[in-house]
C-alpha cells in the first residue's frame, strides 16, 4: 500500500516527460500553428521538409560543431584545470569552488553579462583589442563568430563541471602506480599519457556521455546572447523558434524535437555499446 | 607545517609546482571572476561611463540609480518575489515526491520495481526541451498560462532527485531499519523517523541543487507567460534586455543581470559542498 506514495511522481513523470514524447510523433505529422484548434494532417511532410532543405544540413552542422567544441574544450581545459588543482597547492578548495560556480549561474544571467563584454562598440574585449592597436570581430553580425561566441560563454559556464569530475578521478588514482611509472623512469608528460590518462578512461567517458547530452540541449544561452539564432541555431534552437519565434509551424517543431530525441537515444546507445567496450575499468 | 606538506615548494619542485598547479589554477580564477565582478561593477555605471570605446572598470560617478531604473522597466521587486515562490514551492515539492518515490524503491517490495526505476532513470535523458510544446499545450488548455501552478507543475515529476536519493537509501545501514521493522514500526514511522534523518545531508544536496535548478528555469516559464507581473527573474530579464537595447543601457540591464545571479553566488559560496557534491555525484562511482 505504501507504493501508493511513490504514485504521484511517477505519473507526473509519465505525464509531462514521457506522454509528450508520444504526442510529438503525432504533432510532427500536422501542419500546425501553437494555439490553433485547427490543424491539417500532413503525414510526413514536415520531414521530408526538413530533410530535402538545406536547412537540414545546415542546422546538423551548427548542432555539430556547438556539440563538438564545447565537449572538446570544456574536457580538456577541465583536466587541465583538474591537473592543477590535483598539486594540493594552497587555496586549491576555494579554487576549485571558483571554477565551479558559473555552472550553477542563470545562462540566461550569464549570457548577458558576457553579451556586454563582447559587444563590439562598448565591450571591453573590444576596448582591450584596441588597445592594441587591433579592431574588435562583428560577434554578433557574422554568423560564425556568433557561434565561437557562445561556444566561449558555453565552455567558461561548464568547464568547472569537468574540472570537478576529474579531480575526483584523478584523486581515485593510487600514487603507488605513478611511484613506480616513476621509479621506472617515466618522466611527467610519460606518465600522464601512460598512466593517468588510461587510468581516467571512465572518467573520461562519463563526461562525454553527459557533456554531450547537455550541449546538445543548451538553449539558455543562445537564446539570451543570439535571440535570432542564424549562426548559433541548433536543433533544440531551431525548434524553440518555430514554435515560439515567429514562425507558427508548431508541427514542424514537434518533428525537430522528435528528431532530436532519436538522435540523444542512438547518441546514447552507441556510447552504451560501442564505447564502454574500450573503456578501462577497474 | 611538516616537512612533509612543505615539499611541493621544495626547490626543485618550486617550477613544476608552479607551472602545472598555481599558474593554470590563477588563470582559471581570474577568467571567472574577472567577468562577474565586472559585471556587478558595470551595473554602477552611468551611460557616459557604458557608452564609450575605453575600457571603464570603475564606475565613475557610482550610479546605483541603474538598479531603480530596471525596476522601472520590469516590475523587479515582483519579479524576485514570482522566483521565489516557484523556487520554494517547485523545490520543497520536488523533494517531498523525490523522497518518498525513492523510500519506495527502496524499501518497499512491490511487483514491477526494476520498470519504476528505469522510467526514472531514463528520464535523465529525456531533455525538457522536447516536451515544451505538448506540456504548453496541455497547460494552456487548463488555463494554466501566467499562473504559478501552470509554472510549477510539468517540472514537479523528479527523476534526478529520486535517482539521488535511492542511490543514497541503498547506502543506509539495513540492520538498524530491519531492527526498527521487527519492532513492529511501520513504513511511514521508519521514513520519517529514521530514513529521513540518517539521509539528511543527501536530502539537502538535492533540495539545494533543485533549487538552485528552479531559480535558473528559463525555458518553460518563458513559453508559459507573458505577463510581466507573472515573470520569473530570467524571464524578466530577457524582457528588461529586449525593453533596454540601446548600448547606453547596459548598465540598466546589467542591475537585473546581478539580481538574477547574486542570490545564487550567495547560496554556492555559503553550501558549495553540497551543491558541488549533488551536482557531481554519480560520477565518481562511474
Amino acid at each position: 500500500m505504501f507504493v501508493a506514495l511513490a504514485v504521484p511522481n511517477i505519473a507526473l513523470i509519465v505525464w509531462f516527460t514521457y506522454r509528450p514524447l508520444v504526442l510529438n510523433v503525432y504533432y510532427s505529422t500536422l501542419d500546425w500553428t501553437l494555439g490553433s484548434d485547427t490543424a491539417r494532417a500532413v503525414g510526413l511532410d514536415n520531414y521530408t521538409q526538413f530533410f530535402q532543405s538545406e536547412e537540414a544540413g545546415q542546422v546538423f552542422l551548427t548542432t555539430a560543431m556547438f556539440t563538438v567544441a564545447t565537449v572538446v574544450l570544456s574536457m580538456g581545459l577541465g583536466l587541465l584545470v583538474a591537473l592543477g588543482l590535483n598539486r594540493k597547492v594552497r587555496g586549491a578548495g576555494l579554487a576549485q569552488a571558483t571554477v565551479f560556480s558559473p555552472y550553477v549561474l542563470s545562462g540566461v544571467g550569464v549570457g548577458l553579462a558576457w553579451q556586454y563584454i563582447f559587444d563590439p562598440t562598448v565591450g571591453a574585449l573590444g576596448a582591450i583589442v584596441r588597445g592594441f592597436g587591433g579592431t574588435s570581430p562583428e560577434w554578433f553580425n557574422d554568423e560564425t563568430l556568433s557561434l565561437v561566441m557562445v561556444v566561449i560563454v558555453y565552455v567558461w559556464k561548464n568547464l568547472g563541471y569537468a574540472a570537478v569530475i576529474y579531480l575526483a578521478g584523478l584523486q581515485a588514482i593510487s600514487s603507488d602506480i605513478l611511484e613506480a611509472a616513476a621509479i621506472d623512469g617515466a618522466g611527467p608528460v610519460r606518465k600522464f599519457f601512460s598512466v593517468t590518462f588510461p587510468l581516467l578512461s571512465p572518467t573520461t567517458f562519463f563526461l562525454l556521455v553527459t557533456s554531450i547530452l547537455n550541449s546538445l540541449q543548451a538553449f539558455d544561452l543562445i537564446r539570451a546572447m543570439t535571440p535570432l539564432g542564424r549562426g548559433t541555431t541548433t536543433l533544440i534552437y531551431d525548434a524553440y523558434l518555430r514554435a515560439f519565434g515567429g514562425y507558427n509551424q508548431a508541427g514542424y517543431s514537434a518533428m525537430l524535437s522528435t528528431v532530436l530525441f532519436v538522435l540523444l537515444v542512438i547518441l546514447t546507445l552507441v556510447q552504451l555499446v560501442v564505447l564502454e567496450r574500450r573503456v578501462h575499468y577497474r | 607545517m611538516s616537512t612533509a606538506e612543505a615539499k611541493p615548494l621544495s626547490r626543485r619542485n618550486l617550477a613544476a609546482t608552479l607551472v602545472t598547479g598555481y599558474v593554470p589554477i590563477l588563470l582559471a580564477i581570474l577568467v571567472v571572476i574577472l567577468p562577474l565582478a565586472y559585471m556587478i561593477l558595470s551595473s554602477f555605471k552611468t551611460p557616459a561611463d557604458v557608452i564609450t570605446r575605453q575600457l571603464v572598470v570603475l564606475p565613475n560617478p557610482w550610479h546605483p540609480q541603474n538598479y531603480a531604473d530596471a525596476a522601472r522597466v520590469v516590475p523587479l521587486g515582483r519579479l524576485f518575489l514570482n522566483s521565489a515562490i516557484v523556487t520554494v514551492i517547485g523545490a520543497g515539492i520536488k523533494v517531498l515526491l523525490s523522497v518518498l518515490t525513492a523510500y519506495a524503491l527502496v524499501f518497499v517490495r512491490f511487483p514491477g520495481k526494476r520498470y519504476v526505476f528505469f522510467a526514472v532513470l531514463a528520464t535523465l535523458m529525456v531533455p525538457p526541451q522536447v516536451s515544451v510544446v505538448p506540456n504548453f499545450t496541455f497547460i494552456s488548455s487548463l488555463g494554466g498560462q501566467d499562473t504559478y501552478w501552470g509554472i510549477i507543475l510539468p517540472g514537479l515529476g523528479s527523476g534526478f532527485g529520486t535517482f539521488l536519493l535511492r542511490q543514497a537509501f541503498l547506502q543506509l545501514p539495513a540492520d538498524v531499519l530491519e531492527a526498527a521493522e521487527t519492532d513492529g514500526a511501520g513504513h511511514w514511522r521508519r521514513l520519517w523517523h529514521m530514513v529521513v534523518p540518517m539521509a539528511a545531508p543527501s536530502i539537502a544536496t538535492v533540495a539545494l541543487v533543485n533549487i538552485v535548478f528552479e531559480w535558473n528555469d528559463y525555458l518553460w516559464p518563458l513559453v508559459i507567460v507573458s505577463n510581466p507581473q507573472m515573470m520569473t527573474l530570467p524571464v524578466g530579464l530577457t524582457l528588461l534586455h529586449n525593453s533596454e537595447s540601446a548600448a547606453a543601457s547596459y548598465g540598466i540591464v546589467m542591475a537585473g543581470t546581478v539580481m538574477v545571479l547574486l542570490p545564487v553566488l550567495v547560496v554556492f559560496a555559503a553550501l558549495q559542498r553540497y551543491i558541488v557534491t549533488g551536482l557531481t555525484q554519480g560520477a565518481v562511482k562511474g
